[in-house]
């Protein structure tokens, strides 16, 4: 079976061939910073396999990642700006190419689907190929594999380590927010455990006047937008909002259908994804990914559908469940 | 009532952009130092997390084959290959994108598309080459519009897609949660059903804002080109 681990190992490696190609390059402005913060990222990766199964002890992998926030904190972490295609050299090579362009660009997609599509039936004896738990995550980097090899007999480049060389590329204007996401997941079941959920929502309900079904709703939704905007997803909002009042107030008290409830609520708290940094892998990768000038560009463009969109959530709970 | 302070601190440091990364770190620590926890404890939580987390960190694996078609010109290609239909703005392609994504999340195909996978390497370059095509160049500040717009119809079609599909993370949450805690027995079809008057609604109001987008874009550049004839004027 192709577990979930190989493709972390797969990221870890990357990580690591990134940072020896740093490490080479001597016109690098944060040569020794840099290297240090990628492999040992990548290192990370690996040493994180034991620390899930509970084999290792996970104050090491604490000190490492604090280690990492520390490089990036005291801007040991540059980019390369390494060497690529110019302007005139991608005009030609498109000239050339084509359309076959898109080959590889789709492959990544089509592999992926295929493969989540068929993974019930890929099954040696009864043992199933791709990692049930996690068929996607498998899927996508087995796509992205092959997408590479697609790319590179297709494109045929000089160096067949080309994919490497320009990945590294991409992932330096990343720069650091590649860490973003996880520190935000860690901060999240920080938060829950230290009992920031039941602190929110004895301030929301404290503010809800008793008795009115439209003020219900509305805290219900608006509550679960805010308390997504502070923890950066909807998963975490969802069972301590619905625990305050979407269950004994709204199910219990009004008599609303807990289908309708339930489902829309969820979505009201993704009205709140959409504005927070919290969630950066949605909304701070990739204003760095695009090596967008301001990091809040992508959540700016989101604003003016989210609130719009939080309005009509609470109508539509308001007129449809009860 | 303490433990919010982690909650502030995190507001604060985001607004007054701080690093993230730090301003994340620091709110952590003291959230769980007030929470009880001692220092072996929060190095504990930070290592779990992040070996528990290192899924959101997919999107690295997808980088290779993006860098190399890069490197061969596709974003250029997507530029001129848009170039050539007439009929299409930034907005439209935009739109066009919100459909496919959001209809593609819905049956449950939410890994076809990607910040890394298709917004940088296809998407923007697209909105971008209709824009040229329309104006004959691209200044910096519209430029970035377009990005955090192409960023924007990825989340909007994913999040406001994805729960009409019955297998998806967020609907088998609410069933789990819901069934395991109140004793209920909600089926994941009638929480997807009930997702669909919001999908609908999601569309559009982006989808709106997204055409408005092209009558901005139009409305900046008959300006920015009534501003630079005056400024050549000043030059002389």
């Amino acid at each position: 079976m192709i577990n979930v681990e190989a493709v972390y190992w797969l990221i870890g490696i990357l990580f690591i061939a990134w940072a020896v190609l740093i490490v080479r390059d001597a016109n690098h402005p944060r040569r020794w910073g840099s290297s240090a913060f990628w492999g040992l990222l990548g290192l990370c990766f690996f040493y994180g396999t034991w620390v899930q199964a509970g084999t290792a002890p996970g104050w090491i992998l604490g000190i490492a990642v604090l280690v990492l926030v520390a490089l990036a904190a005291t801007r040991q972490l540059a980019d390369g700006r390494a060497k690529t295609s110019t302007g005139e050299q991608r005009e030609a090579f498109a000239a050339r190419f084509g359309n076959k362009l898109f080959i590889p660009a789709l492959t990544l997609p089509v592999v992926t689907v295929l493969l989540v599509l068929l993974a019930p039936v890929l099954t040696i004896g009864k043992t199933p190929i791709l990692d049930p738990k996690n068929t996607t995550l498998v899927a996508l980097a087995i796509g992205a594999i092959v997408a590479a090899v697609v790319a590179l007999v297709i494109l045929r480049p000089k160096h067949p380590l080309t994919p490497v060389f320009e990945s590294r590329r991409i992932l330096e204007s990343i720069g650091w927010a590649a860490l973003l996401p996880q520190m935000l997941s860690t901060l999240g079941i920080l938060f829950t455990k230290a009992g920031v959920g039941t602190a929110v929502s004895t301030l929301v309900t404290g503010v809800m006047p008793k008795g009115s079904l439209l003020a219900a709703v509305i805290v219900y939704c608006v509550g679960l937008f805010v308390f997504t905007v502070l923890m950066g997803n909807g998963f975490a909002a969802f069972p301590i909002m619905t625990a305050a009042i979407g269950w004994p107030v709204l199910v219990q008290q009004f008599h609303g259908n807990p289908a309708i409830v339930f489902a829309i609520g969820m979505l009201a708290g993704f009205c709140g994804t959409l504005c927070t940094p919290m969630a950066a892998n949605f909304n701070l990768v990739p204003s760095a990914l695009l090596e967008m000038k301001n990091k809040y560009g992508v959540i700016t463009a989101q604003l003016g559908t989210a609130f719009p969109l939080l309005v009509v959530n609470t109508a539509l709970m308001y007129f449809l469940a009860f | 009532m303490l433990v919010l302070i982690g909650v502030l601190l995190v507001i604060v440091g985001f607004a007054i952009r701080l690093n993230p990364l730090v301003v994340v770190t620091v709110a952590g620590i003291v959230t769980a130092l007030l929470g009880g926890l001692n220092p072996l404890q929060i190095l504990e939580a930070f290592g779990s997390g992040f070996a528990s987390s290192r899924s959101v960190t997919i999107f690295v694996a997808v980088l290779p084959v993006v860098g190399i078609i890069e490197y061969f010109g596709l974003q250029e290609q997507a530029k001129t290959l848009i170039g050539k239909l007439a009929k299409l703005t930034a907005g439209r392609v935009l739109l066009g994108y919100l459909a496919v994504r959001q209809i593609t999340a819905a049956v449950g195909l939410n890994s076809i598309g990607g910040h890394a996978q298709t917004v940088r390497p296809l998407v923007f370059p697209m909105a971008e080459g209709a824009a040229l095509r329309r104006y004959g160049h691209v200044p910096e500040h519209i430029k970035e519009r377009i990005k955090g717009h192409s960023a924007a119809a990825d989340n909007v079609g994913v999040f406001f897609g994805e729960d009409v599909f019955v297998a998806v993370g967020s609907i088998l949450l609410i069933t789990t949660f819901v069934d395991t805690t109140y004793h209920l027995h909600l089926e994941p079809l009638q929480l997807a059903l009930w997702a669909i008057p919001t999908a609908i609604a999601a569309f559009l109001i982006h989808g709106f804002r997204l055409l408005r987008l092209d009558k901005q874009l139009d409305r900046e550049y008959a300006e920015l080109e009534k501003a630079e004839p005056a400024t050549a004027g000043e030059a002389k």
